[in-house]
């Protein structure tokens, strides 16, 4: 499983990459995607966001651990 | 820009952008609000072609304003099949303009009304300074 996190570096998208890191464990790849012109390219148009394989999940929030985790036993 | 995440409210704006007249003054009136500070403009057609980062972006937005042109309700509808709660809407042809072919001429006064309708909708938010 591939988890991206888009965000430009601030606080709260930081937040999301270390609940995204601590609700994957090791099941999943975590990266960052910082550059604005990729963020755009994905349509995220509200940072942090998050992507699941390829498919945004939600933007414009900083999602809990378990709420993360729920995302990704879905 | 997307870098939206350390801002108070997030208003977005999608618009049916239609051929019609109609379409078009919806279109620039979101154009002109996102210019004036006024919530930030969002892909419709993204909505429509199932982008999983518009409609995340849309369902993430604390208010998610809706413009169409006419009562074919295009963006209402594409907004509901999306699943993405809109809580403000203006129809042109509500305001008492007519739907006809485009001439490429965009009605000011629709557009300065529209805008108006909208403004009153997110009066608080708008006065707030948090868009
Ligand atoms: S709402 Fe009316 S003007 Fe807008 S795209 Fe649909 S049919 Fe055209």
């Amino acid at each position: 499983m591939k988890i991206e996190i888009y965000g430009t570096g601030c606080a709260k998208c930081k937040k999301l990459f270390e609940n995204a890191q601590a609700a994957a464990g090791s099941d999943a790849l975590v990266s960052k995607v910082e550059d604005i012109q990729q963020i755009m390219n994905a349509g995220v148009m509200l940072t942090p966001a998050i992507a699941i394989d390829g498919e945004v999940k939600s933007a414009g929030k900083v999602l809990s651990v378990d709420e993360i985790k729920k995302m990704i036993s879905k | 820009m997307a870098n939206e995440c350390c801002s108070g409210t997030t208003t977005v704006l999608f618009t049916c952008s239609g051929a019609a007249n109609v379409g078009q003054v919806a279109n620039q009136a979101a154009v002109d609000l996102q210019q004036e500070g006024i919530g930030k403009m969002l892909c419709l057609a993204g909505i429509g072609s199932h982008n999983s980062g518009m409609i995340a972006s849309g369902k993430g937005a604390d208010r998610v304003v809706g413009i169409d042109g006419c009562t074919v309700a295009c963006t209402k509808k594409a907004l509901e099949h999306a699943e993405v709660p809109m809580t403000d809407y203006v129809v042109v042809t509500g305001l008492g303009f007519k739907k006809q072919a485009h001439d490429g001429v965009v009605d000011k006064e629709a557009v300065e009304k529209v805008k108006d309708e909208i403004k009153k909708c997110l009066g608080p938010v708008v006065a707030s300074g948090g868009t």
